[in-house]
């Protein structure tokens, strides 16, 4: 298994863990909260917020541990640039997490056209950023894979 | 928005389809004859990674003309010597 390959699972699993460990954070610690209004508002605006620099510092701080052992168990360096491939790879990775995430947009707001509460639009938005994560880390896992 | 992202959807939908390349290469045997050159050190004279050499040579990747130009170049063939274009049969 090459390096990149290693490196994709590494980040597909990451990304669920943090996500799931987060939301389950989140929901056990909110769960019987009883939001309303301008609160609701401000409560999912903090879930937002606070998520993004937890996932990156986590997903950061799982990378650097991943090159550590990945070196000491295989002697294998990481690669110093990036090249046609890994370029090409990532655009694809790209445009699929960006059509998935325009996708959970779009049912998102579907959701307020179908008068839901305001709490499941914020659900789908957040599900989708991580659905759109999960699909960039797959793409690039099958390109590396199968090829371009 | 929406025929935008439908278009994206089909567009990869079609990509994934197609898959396979045409373009054949004799680059592991050209390799061996060239005082048996390892992968790596090919990637380190034509400036990519040793991953792309394995899926260049798996025909997993077409590689890009100019990519394709220097890996002649190091080897000092023409482009047809060291790579093939197949015909796809069904058009």
């Amino acid at each position: 298994m090459s390096y990149q390959e290693k490196k994709n699972i590494v980040s597909l699993i990451s990304t669920i863990l943090i996500f799931g460990s987060y939301c389950g954070a989140v929901y056990v610690r909110y769960y019987d909260a009883n939001l309303a209004g301008a609160e609701l508002f401000r409560f999912w605006g903090a879930v937002i917020l606070i998520l993004i620099p937890v996932t990156i510092v986590a997903k950061v701080i799982i990378e650097i541990v991943f090159i550590i052992i990945n070196r000491i168990a295989t002697k294998e360096m990481e690669p110093s640039f990036a090249d046609e491939l890994d370029k090409l790879i990532e655009l694809k990775a790209m445009r699929m997490s960006y059509f998935v995430f325009i996708l959970g947009f779009l049912l998102a707001m579907g959701s307020l056209v179908l008068q839901m509460t305001p709490s499941v639009m914020f659900v789908i938005l957040i599900f989708s950023g991580f659905i759109s994560d999960v699909a960039s880390s797959v793409t690039r896992l099958y390109h590396y894979r199968k090829g371009v | 928005m929406l025929p935008a992202a439908l278009r994206g959807f089909i567009t990869i939908g079609k990509e994934y389809k197609m898959g396979q390349s045409h373009i054949s290469n004799h680059i592991r045997s050209l390799r061996f004859n060239h005082n048996e050159m390892t992968q790596q050190q090919l990637a380190d004279q034509v400036g990519v990674t040793r991953q792309t050499i394995v899926a260049i040579e798996k025909e997993k990747y077409s590689p890009s003309l100019e990519l394709a130009f220097r890996i002649a170049r190091v080897f000092q063939l023409s482009l047809e010597e060291v790579f093939a274009y197949e015909e796809d049969p069904v058009h």
